[in-house]
């Protein structure tokens, strides 16, 4: 059978098993979008291509199948540059289109010419100029298996016009082989060996889990790793749900925002086991006073991230859910553990997690407090539900205050920190978990960078929930003013009417509701739940005041946390 | 050019097998530009099997750990195949051309330079000879340093290329 290059994609697409794509058409890409028309993949139509990659990133994360999303060529390409890096730091399996000038005009700055295969070199884990028409079925089975094996990541397919609209003999794919990529598999029977006497003579070990823990469906294998050894959990930004929040061996959050007990226990372990996690800087503070007293297990499946930023005392180069379940494996082969041998270390974990919980000052009831609506969200709403964040001091926040009992329920940018994360990647889980209730927590500044997505969930049908913790202000940039520039606020300020969010949300076809009196905060979270027919938007007014506690000064050690201040007593 | 300080090298020589495809030396420059690796010089061409090319690249191993160089450059999913080339075990060579200002017959020192050395000399003029030599680095930075008496105009040095030696010491 002959087909344009443009039916080859969409035919290659179909065949990995792709039901949704995102994606805005444009000039290049228009041979792309014909054969959409016929093929049983839905196309989801945004209003900006950032929000394509956001929303093909939301779908990934809520699902763990890699999100498709399909631009034009230059500014097309170029507003999907951001997704990319986000997706890039945070091992989010994307597969990204492209459209191009034709072949024979690249290189003369032809109209809407971008080099995107250059531009999006540093950003994407591997990418594809499109030369040959008959490529095409192998270069998409290759972009998704490089997507969704190893470290995910994104990868982004470059498509000339010309290309697309060259006649072939349709072929399928045969079976990928790249002789430059094999990622790890089992782990090395030694490293395990050597990571459980580690595991047997530790008194005071802290299990460090990051995302990628989710990537791997591992929480089954950590459930059984710490049923079989009592250690304790702190899950990163990027775990939350991994470990569920409610066992009483989860200490938390780690890092910057962490709980003081998450935090402290690194500090003063005597291992630190990582499963999955990449020593990221709001997590270790200054390097060199991190965990100074700990031995590290590091579990990776990349080779790159063991030894990045702390050298460990064993590597585990693997999949981590099959290294954990070989950790299992061989802890089962020896003798049980003993259970008092952490005895002395999980009282004085208890104190500590007694002693420092996450707090805030409640007010006398005039203001809201951000903290309060997160409370009352996530007392209002199912387990399952999936909560969605952008980034700021809300972000920190949702984490902090949160109950994560599952993993994938909580979707967000940590590694790239992209405001305007949240709108957009709801609408993604939503299309992916369409049986999920999902929730996004945004700031009033994040929502105003990527809010006109409300039009497509209003287009396409996609019912979510947003609540904006709304304080007038960028709040991260004002709390640091606050606490490192002395007050001295420089270009926060948003106004908290400016623009009117519930005339924002009812024009583009959402229930807009405004929120300025606590009493009225778990009615309308009510009520929002309540409507399942469109998406709903919440203007919570909440109180400037509020700042992100505990906090670790940027490049300061974990020991100088600074707690609450109601707390700071307890601290000295 | 020459990297090494107090006999121990800061250098390392990296041969490194790619698939001979559009775009893999961006991506190996890129990956070197965006982690903060340092390269002192960097060679490809095509090998005997069409498919693949071979980089040789010198790192500067003070920029960061070979082991993370490596590792990051065994991402690329064009990379086939990375060989550290310790010194003591692999055979390296590098080629140099330079004018120089002087014309070759008509100084007995420079004669007796370019002999020593076993220099070539490919052209002469009126008041200028250029000269090439291969050999190891050493050679051509000792080769290069008697040059300079005689006025260098112009010079221009590949950079190291290896193979893993035949007969390793241990």
């Amino acid at each position: 059978m002959e087909v344009t290059g443009a039916q080859a994609l969409i035919k290659s697409l179909e065949a990995q098993g792709v039901e949704v794509a995102f994606g805005l058409p444009g000039g290049a890409i228009l041979p792309v979008y014909d054969p959409i028309l016929d093929s049983s993949i839905r196309h989801v139509h945004v209003r900006h291509e950032q929000g394509a990659g956001h929303a093909a990133e939301g779908y990934a994360d809520a699902t763990g199948r890699p999100g498709v999303a399909i631009v034009t060529s230059g500014p097309g390409a170029t507003n999907i540059v951001t997704p990319l890096a986000d997706a890039y730091m945070d091992s989010v399996p994307l597969v990204v289109v492209a459209g191009q000038v034709a072949a024979g005009a690249i290189g003369t700055d032809a109209f809407q010419e971008v080099d995107t295969t250059g531009v999006t070199m540093g950003v994407t884990k591997h990418n594809y100029l499109v030369k040959d028409v008959a490529e095409i079925p192998q270069i998409v089975a290759e972009a998704f298996h490089i997507a969704t094996t190893g470290r995910p990541g994104p990868v982004l397919i470059d498509f000339p016009k010309d290309v697309a609209n060259m006649r072939v003999e349709w072929e399928a794919a045969a079976a990928v082989d790249l002789p430059g990529y094999s990622p790890p598999g089992l782990p090395a029977p030694e490293a395990i060996s050597r990571a459980v006497e580690l595991i047997r003579a530790a008194r005071r070990p802290v299990l460090y889990v990051g995302g990628g823990v989710i990537k791997s469906e591992a929480s089954g294998a950590l459930a059984a790793l710490v049923a079989a050894t009592g250690m304790p959990v702190v899950t990163t930004l990027m775990a939350r749900g991994a470990f569920p929040d409610s066992d009483p061996r989860c200490l938390g959050m780690p890092g910057m925002h962490g709980s003081y007990a998450a935090v402290t226990a690194i500090q003063r372990s005597d291992l630190l086991i990582s499963l999955g996690a990449r020593f990221d800087d709001r997590v270790t503070g200054k390097v060199s006073a991190f965990a100074p007293d700990a031995l590290v297990i590091h579990v990776d499946i990349d080779p790159a991230e063991i030894g990045k930023v702390r050298r460990p005392d064993v590597a585990v180069i693997a999949d981590c859910r099959r290294a954990i379940e070989a950790l299992v494996a061989a802890l089962r082969e020896g003798e049980p553990l003993d259970e008092a041998r952490l005895a002395p270390w999980r009282a004085q974990l208890a104190q500590w997690r007694a002693r420092f919980p996450y707090t805030y000052d409640v007010g006398d009831g005039s203001t809201i407090k951000p903290q309060y609506v997160v409370e009352q969200l996530r007392d209002a709403t199912p387990d399952d539900v999936i909560l969605v964040a952008g980034v700021g001091q809300h972000q920190m926040w949702a984490s902090q205050f949160w109950r994560f009992e599952h993993p994938r329920t909580w979707i967000n940018s940590g590694g790239l920190g992209t405001m305007g994360f949240a709108v957009p990647a709801a609408m993604g889980a939503k299309v992916g978990r369409p049986d999920r209730m999902v929730w996004a927590i945004d700031g009033d500044g994040c929502f105003q960078m990527t809010g006109q997505e409300l039009v497509t969930m209003t287009a396409e049908h996609i019912p979510v929930k947003i609540a904006i913790l709304n304080n007038a202000y960028l709040g991260m940039v004002r709390q640091w003013q606050h606490m490192f520039y002395k007050e001295r606020y420089s270009s926060v300020y948003l106004s908290p009417d400016l623009p009117d969010y519930v005339g924002w949300a009812e024009s583009m076809g959402c229930v807009g509701l405004r929120v300025t009196s606590p009493e009225e905060v778990r009615p309308a979270i009510e009520k929002a739940n309540e409507i399942d027919d469109r998406s709903v938007v919440i203007d919570f007014r909440t109180d400037v005041g509020e700042q992100v506690y505990p906090i670790v000064p940027a490049g300061r050690s974990n020991d100088e946390i600074v707690v609450h201040p109601s707390q700071e007593e307890l601290a000295r | 050019m020459n990297p090494a300080t107090n006999g121990k090298p800061r250098y390392h020589l990296l041969s490194v097998r790619v698939e001979n495809r559009a775009g893999v030396l961006a991506r190996v420059a890129g990956l070197f530009a965006r982690r903060g690796f340092n390269i002192f010089s960097l060679v490809v061409a095509p090998t005997q099997d069409e498919r693949f090319s071979r980089i040789s690249i010198v790192v500067d191993v003070e920029s960061a750990p070979l082991r993370q160089i490596v590792e990051q450059l065994a991402k690329l999913i064009n990379v086939v195949g990375i060989s550290e080339l310790d010194p003591g075990r692999a055979r390296e060579a590098e080629l140099l051309l330079a004018t120089v200002g002087v014309p070759e017959s008509r100084d007995p020192d420079f004669v007796a330079l370019v002999r020593r050395f076993e220099a070539q000399v490919l052209e002469e003029s009126g008041d200028a000879t250029m000269v090439m030599l291969v050999g190891d680095t050493e050679s051509l930075d000792e080769f290069e340093a008697g040059l300079e008496r005689f006025g260098i105009i112009e010079i221009q040095r590949t950079g190291r290329i290896g193979l893993p030696t035949l007969n390793p010491a241990t």
